[in-house]
């Protein structure tokens, strides 16, 4: 399947993590806007990828000693998670994910250090179901991924991964804690400079009483936490802002009774998810992320996407959906504009590259130099996105995995590179046709050629194409022409 | 054996570090190689370190009345004697490796550094400090720009982090990130092409299109990481005696030991460790969580600073430590602190003039009390945090403060080197 249908390979890589030959041949003939509403509406798609684990036509996972556990070891826990990433057929729902993981970064290490592992990897990412006790956080981001985002922010202000990340667990009366109510501002909704310190102590006293509760025996393995409002230990008293809580401007959350105490904190919520200064923030995270992180965010698309995410209750698919649909998104000037996180990478790499007899453990190990560990986001900032990921070591852990994935794959690549063995040209022309790189100027072009031509003459035998295939591969997935998407 | 100076240059100092044990002498070769000088390793403790437990005034009784849970007691702090305002100081009871620095005058304590109005926000309060600028209107890293001001070199700086921090980064220099010097290479399975692999890579990466500055930015990363492969390999293996706690922060210093005992050039090290965000259960009695971050530090600045007195480098070494701000001076109700202001900051070395500079605050609630703000709950600062800086850069570097750091803050500095 060749390659030809750039616009829906540019949606892909960022309405998904980029389209491997079984997906192109699946959206062959249908037009760019078809393939958009079949990414935006995932839930006509059947939610079964997890169905696929251990099937050997999928990429493979190492399963441990005591076996494949997801939902209470963390490491298998991320070789889940990247596996749904290249197998899904709900790529726009990953995608989403993973940028609402980054927007409230959680990391498991501060979980895992109060409460155990086990505990810890079950707050992160239990499958709802599959071990006693509430979902994870992450099956809670991917549900409302694309849904309403006030509806998001209330389940994280009572998500028991972020009450314990945010210390809310802890969050009284008699002491309130500041932590997740500066950070609901300064990080979750409207940002620095729309609000004061006055706001902080009052928002932590909104949220005084949203803590946990554990149930179950000490050693019953089927112990968890949940969440749970304690009134007695919610301020009832009143809560006054420097910013609107209601829409008749009123900037005073009223005293109530202490049982009734849980609305402030929707009201709260309320307040900042409707804030026109948290629509522009969202949008302009959203057009770093699915437009250009090196074209500035343009002011109509701004002002476009906050108004569809405003006039539709906060839906984040009206946004998402304004977005994909703008006339920048489809520039192709705006194409692999933006950098590509270690985890898009190494799953991008793989559904291009190919999987037989590839595992997604060597992927998860490899994320750690390359500096995205999923779960452990390095501050409740999140990542550093863009330039930030490509320090040289970083960038040399991408071409190292780049080398690890390609010599793993030579057969399978040799193989189906061997109608294109009649020269080095040609060689050259398949692997870039079936990969996804931007344009490489001519310089670059001649060293690769250069690549293939070295270390005696072209026979185009079984084993050159071995060798220099996954050679060629190596370099053009390590190339800067492939670290966007 | 016949070696002439010249191929015992040409070799580098690896090869004879097991056969002369005579650090002075090391030194002195490196130095004729023309890598080893003054160099600045810095220390970030990330999440705002509560300076309160890390110097502890344990003669002021609302540090106990305000702390009732999380106070160190008198009895276990290490004592350092009185700053200039008599103030009795302690250093927590896990940093006696510092208490021994400190008094064999090699550690300077700076109190209440900080700047007016200090941001309460992890991520500005890191920006100010890392950029030397409160209205964060410069883009560049306090030490990028100082390294735009030194012999290009792949290698002047060096981070010890995954993630580049802001206060190295610059628009001329590109500082690589080395979390772990054994993991940086290049490396292929593939036996037959591996050299043609590297050579083709690094000629792709030479390649800088103007008209995509992205593409030109990724290729300047990988550049750097060809340039520093080898000299970096030089410094993987750890050739010292002294033995090192098994986490990250004791690794990466262990590494830098290494590299600056090799000599490889480089000029800025960077070096972090997290945790410091202490809302919750910061420990008691001296012990519990902040001891074990205290510990954490402690032992590692001191394995370091004894490595580097072994085998040579150490008089021409600075460490310099700083967060991004101190704790609230009273507790919260989950036995943490919150976001305060003035900070602690460190210095030790072999030219180091150790003591305590700057004045301690009083804890009084009383809002008049001028050593604090916030209504009494934050501590107020009292030396600029950029006046270090200043110092440092002049007086250790050799370079022109006020032009790298866009104005004059000499004045007031601590005389620390």
């Amino acid at each position: 399947m060749a390659r030809g249908r750039t616009g829906i390979e540019h949606l892909l890589r960022r309405a998904g993590f980029g389209a491997s030959r079984a997906d192109l041949e699946q959206f062959d003939g249908m037009s760019v806007s078809g393939v958009l509403d079949y990414l935006l509406n995932y839930e006509d798609q059947p939610d079964d990828v997890d169905t696929k684990i251990g099937n050997p036509s999928y990429v493979s996972i190492l399963s441990r000693a005591g076996g494949f556990q997801p939902n209470s070891n963390i490491e298998d826990a991320r070789q889940r998670w990247l596996f749904r990433m290249v197998h899904t057929n709900r790529p726009l729902q990953e995608k989403m994910a993973l940028f609402w993981h980054n927007h409230f970064a959680t990391a498991y290490s501060k979980i895992a250090g109060t409460f155990g592992v086990v505990q810890g990897t079950k707050l992160m990412a239990n499958v709802s179901g599959q071990l006693p006790g509430p979902q994870g956080q992450l099956e809670t981001l991917r549900e409302l991924a694309l849904g309403s985002f006030t509806d998001l922010l209330v389940a994280m202000a009572k998500d028991p991964a972020m009450l314990v990340w945010l210390d809310g667990r802890v969050n009284t009366r008699q002491r309130p804690q500041e932590n997740f109510g500066r950070e609901i501002m300064e990080l979750f909704t409207f940002g620095v400079g729309n609000y004061t310190e006055q706001d902080v102590y009052a928002a932590a006293r909104v949220f005084t009483g949203w803590n946990l509760r554990f149930i179950g025996g000490r050693d019953d393995p089927s112990n968890y936490y949940e969440f749970l409002y304690v009134p007695a230990n919610h301020d009832p008293t009143e809560k006054t802002f420097t910013f609107p809580i209601y829409s008749n401007g009123s900037q005073t959350i009223p005293a109530r009774a202490a049982a009734d105490g849980m609305q402030d904190g929707i009201d709260f919520i309320n307040a900042l998810a409707r804030h026109p200064n948290t629509a522009r923030r969202l949008a302009r995270k959203m057009w770093n992320f699915l437009v250009s992180e090196v074209v500035p965010p343009d002011d109509d698309t701004i002002g476009g996407a906050a108004s569809a995410y405003l006039q539709n209750g906060t839906s984040i698919r009206s946004m998402v959906h304004y977005m994909l649909r703008s006339r920048e998104f489809q520039n192709p000037g705006n194409w692999h504009t933006r950098y590509s996180w270690p985890a898009e990478y190494v799953v991008r790499a793989i559904k291009e590259l190919g999987w037989t007899g590839f595992s997604i453990e060597t992927a998860r190990t490899a994320l750690i130099p390359m500096g995205q560990v999923l779960f452990e986001p390095p501050d409740v900032a999140g990542w550093e996105l863009g330039r930030g990921w490509f320090s040289t070591g970083a960038m040399l852990s991408r071409m190292n995995f780049a080398g690890t994935l390609a010599f793993n794959q030579r057969f399978n690549l040799a193989r189906d590179a061997a109608a294109a063995r009649q020269s080095p040209e040609a060689l050259l022309e398949y692997m870039l046709d079936r990969l996804s790189p931007a344009r490489y100027d001519s310089e670059p072009m001649e060293h690769l050629t250069t690549f293939l031509q070295t270390g005696g003459a072209w026979t185009g035998s079984d084993a050159q194409l071995q060798s220099k295939g996954n050679g060629l591969a190596r370099l053009i997935l390590g190339s800067s022409e492939y670290q966007f998407v | 054996m016949a070696v002439s100076r010249r191929e015992f240059i040409r070799g580098g100092v690896s090869a004879f570090t097991i056969g002369f044990a005579a650090p002075a002498f090391l030194s002195d070769l490196a130095r004729a190689q023309g890598a080893l000088a003054r160099n600045l390793v810095i220390v970030y403790l990330g999440g705002g370190n509560d300076a309160l437990n890390t110097v502890v005034p344990y003669t002021d009784p609302f540090y106990y009345s305000r702390r009732p849970n999380i106070a160190v007691p008198a009895g276990q702090v290490l004592q350092i004697g009185s700053d200039g305002s008599g103030k009795a100081l302690g250093l927590h009871p896990r940093l006696t490796g510092l208490r021994d620095l400190y008094n064999s005058g090699r550690l300077a304590i700076v109190q209440r550094a900080g700047y007016l109005n200090s941001s309460r926000s992890h991520f500005q309060g890191k920006d100010i400090w890392d950029t030397a600028n409160p209205g964060l209107t410069e883009s560049e890293g306090w030490l990028g720009r100082y390294l735009e001001t030194v012999p290009l070199d792949p290698l002047s700086g060096w981070s010890a982090t995954q993630e580049l921090p802001r206060a190295l980064l610059s628009s001329q220099v590109s500082v690589p990130a080395i979390p772990n010097a054994a993991g940086y290479g290049f490396s292929s399975f593939n036996a037959a092409e591996a050299a043609n692999e590297r050579a083709t890579a690094t000629r792709i990466s030479s390649h800088l299109p103007a008209d995509r500055p992205h593409l030109a930015f990724v290729n300047t990363s990988a550049q750097a990481a060809f340039a520093t492969i080898d000299r970096v390999a030089s410094a993987s293996v750890y050739t010292g005696t002294v033995t090192y706690q098994n986490n990250g922060f004791a690794l990466a210093l262990r590494t830098v030991a290494e590299a600056l005992v090799r000599g490889i050039g480089t000029r800025v090290f960077w070096v972090q460790f997290g945790g410091f965000d202490t809302h919750a259960n910061e420990g008691n009695a001296g012990a519990g969580a902040y001891a074990t971050l205290m510990g954490t530090f402690g032992d590692g600045v001191a394995a370091f600073c004894e490595d580097l007195r072994r085998r040579g480098p150490w008089n021409d070494t600075l460490v310099l430590q700083f967060s991004e701000f101190g704790r609230r001076v009273f507790e919260n109700g989950s036995q943490g602190t919150d976001h305060g202001a003035g900070a602690v900051m460190m210095a030790a070395g072999g030219m180091v003039r150790g003591g305590l500079y700057g004045t301690a605050p009083s804890l009084d609630p009383n809002p008049a009390n001028p050593t604090l703000e916030n209504n009494g709950g934050d501590v107020r600062f009292e030396t600029d945090f950029r006046s270090v800086y200043a110092r440092v850069l002049d007086n250790w570097l050799g370079a022109n403060s006020a032009a790298i750091l866009g104005s004059d803050f000499r004045a007031g500095a601590p005389a620390l080197v």
